[in-house]
């Protein structure tokens, strides 16, 4: 790690040549009589995308990806260097290793969730998962049920999937929200038809961190008897989890969310009473026909590593998270007013905050933020230019669904990034509300909804 | 020894094809966008009701752009002398307006209303995606210069007329 952060800079600055040493001097040089060219000496920047910066900005975009812990990465390099046999080969020591390691990995998974083992089936992440889940159930039961319940703010694979299932001809009913975020209980009820195959609901909302009431939502859908479906990629090792406590027939988990490594997810698939699905990778019938493949040792191995830590740490890391979030938020307030928490306060995964800052556009915003790894929003949608269709679902105007930032802390997140990101934020915040016009006219006293706007 | 040379290899191959500066202008913005951004030039605002002041005022928050654009000109000459921008949205559009006060500062009222904005997109080299901008630009100095003689053509039927000074008039 070291060795590399000494190395990178030097190859940046001489572009990328390899160091010679002083016994070979390159011929050319030696005979030329033109002035030697000067020692160019530059600072130690990286220049990227048109954007200097000195050193590696701070990250605080948690929910789109989490550094390794080096804890799971140390449980994970022997399956790349030593054992690294398929789990499926049943004739020799190689492939009978990999496979204990990897019914020992299921187990930590399936005890941080309150599972048994059997019910849980190793893919490549969560939208795998989420697409094994939605088109695979309403599949197999096609023929009796062709309806499927999921909210406005289901992450894209999710809404994909049932736009996908709505071209096969089910019908679908996207859930609104209320304005703190959290789903209706008595419009999910109202929903539910006899015909409803899946009710879909993501535990931890990625970009505005709302938890939903899991546990009353399982018990609507039990009543009625309709499977339960959650995405739990951004809550798995963050909040308490309990399959059987919040009636969850089938769960999506990411490997990449809880400090584990990227590629690698779990499904969970209840056994009592039994969920069926339409495998959606054809093959050798690995994962008892759920999911063919190879099983990916060393990720697996890691994924279960990072359950085994999550389960551990998951009290203290909950309590570390709120008060950086705290400190974040009281730093923020106390210099800039006029902002905007997105979704509900009580009912939030502590690492997201997802602010709004008004009369400040988030792009411009997010340009002065280089130092600072934040989002916009969801990573999925950042390209694009709509306004989040998150934030829009929770009635947000379309001009404040443009300024807000999303920032992630995490289990390793130290409180000099929390204050060097309030520093940074609150210094461009003001910097652009100096330059906006809308701040003028709302200081002036001037209503902006009285304004007819020239439109284009 | 042998890992650590194979390493440096790899580090200087990776190096070696990041360190190219037309290409990190692809599919970022360019320099000059985060010139402007950085040391934006004209940032501010002039009285309203002065009247050698024009105002233009273009976009619409929902759309996530809004420009506003001042010009003072000389009444003699009509030359534009001093311009103010203030603007809400992303970089390329302060960017396009701090260029638009630029370019119109010396030049006559007639002369500015034939900048288009093909020139400001190619000055920033602006992507296709936010060719917009540099629109809004366009349309800001010419809501401003409109927005000017609407004024002075205000002033001076007040003084054909004979209104009262305090109608109109603002010292």
């Amino acid at each position: 790690m070291a060795l590399s952060r000494r190395l990178l800079p030097l190859f940046l600055r001489r572009g990328g040549g390899v160091a010679r040493g002083p016994c070979s001097p390159a011929p050319a040089r030696a005979l030329s009589t033109a002035a030697a060219p000067a020692e160019v000496v530059e600072e130690e920047s990286i220049t990227v995308k048109g954007v200097r910066i000195s050193g590696r900005p701070l990250y605080m975009d948690m929910q789109a990806t989490t550094p390794v812990d080096p804890r799971v990465l140390d449980a994970m390099l022997p399956f790349y260097i030593s054992s690294y046999g398929n789990p499926h080969s049943r004739t020799h020591l190689y492939g009978w290793e990999s496979d204990a390691a990897v019914e020992s990995a299921r187990a930590r998974v399936a005890s941080l969730v309150g599972a048994d083992p059997r019910e849980i089936f190793f893919t490549s992440g969560a939208t795998e998962c989420n697409n094994i889940a939605v088109k695979g159930v309403m599949r197999f039961y096609r023929d009796r049920r062709r309806h499927v319940i999921t909210t406005q703010t289901e992450h894209k694979c999710v809404l994909d999937s049932c736009r996908y299932l709505q071209q096969e001809g089910f019908e679908v009913t996207y859930l609104p929200v209320r304005s703190d975020g959290l789903v209706d209980l008595a419009q999910l009820e109202h929903a539910i038809r006899p015909d409803t195959g899946l009710v879909s609901v993501m535990a931890v909302n990625n970009e505005i961190g709302v938890v939903q009431p899991l546990e009353e939502i399982g018990r609507i859908c039990k009543e009625k008897g309709v499977p339960f479906h959650t995405d739990a990629a951004q809550a798995l090792g963050k909040i308490p989890i309990d399959v059987n406590r919040m009636g969850i027939g089938l769960m999506s988990l990411s490997g990449h969310k809880i400090y584990g490594p990227k590629g690698v997810g779990a499904l969970y698939l209840r056994r009592r009473p039994r969920i069926r699905v339409e495998p959606q990778m054809s093959g050798g019938g690995q994962e008892r026909g759920i999911r063919s493949g190879t099983v990916p040792t060393p990720l697996v191995v890691g994924f279960g590593a990072a359950c085994e830590i999550a389960a551990q740490e998951m009290d203290y890391d909950h309590r570390r998270a709120t008060a950086l979030q705290h400190r974040l938020l009281d730093g923020i307030r106390a210099q800039v007013d006029d902002i905007v928490i997105n979704g509900s306060m009580e009912h939030r995964y502590p690492g997201n905050l997802n602010l709004s800052f008004a009369y400040v556009e988030g792009e411009s915003l997010l340009m002065g933020l280089k130092e600072v790894a934040v989002s916009s929003g969801s990573a999925c949608t950042s390209a694009s230019l709509e306004p989040s269709y998150v934030l829009r679902a929770l009635g947000v105007e379309e001009d404040m669904a443009h300024t807000s930032i999303r920032f992630g802390i995490g289990r390793f997140t130290t409180e000099e990034e929390v204050d060097r990101a309030i520093e940074l934020t609150v210094h461009q915040v003001k910097k652009l509300r100096d330059m906006s016009p809308l701040y003028e006219m709302a200081k002036a006293g001037i209503d902006l909804k009285s304004i007819e706007w020239s439109q284009h | 020894m042998m890992l650590r040379a194979a390493g440096k290899r790899l580090l200087g191959a990776a190096a070696g094809r990041q360190a190219s500066p037309a290409g990190a202008a692809r599919r970022g913005y360019h320099e000059r966008v985060v010139d402007h951004y950085n040391n934006p030039r004209n940032v501010g605002a002039f009285d309203k009701d002065d009247p050698d002041v024009g105002t233009g005022l273009v976009g619409a928050p929902a759309c996530g752009d809004v420009m506003k654009l001042q010009i003072r000109v000389d009444e003699g000459s009509g030359r534009i002398v001093d311009a103010r921008f203030k603007t809400f949205g992303c970089g390329s559009a302060i960017a396009s307006s701090s260029v638009a006060t630029e370019w119109v500062k010396g030049k006559q009222m007639e002369e500015v209303v034939a900048i288009k904005n093909t020139e400001i997109a190619k000055h920033l080299s602006l992507p296709p995606v936010k060719l917009h901008c540099s629109m809004l630009a366009e349309d800001a100095i010419k809501a401003a210069v409109e927005d000017y003689e609407a004024k002075k053509a205000k002033l001076e039927k007040a003084d054909e007329d004979g209104t009262p000074a305090g109608a109109i008039r603002t010292t």
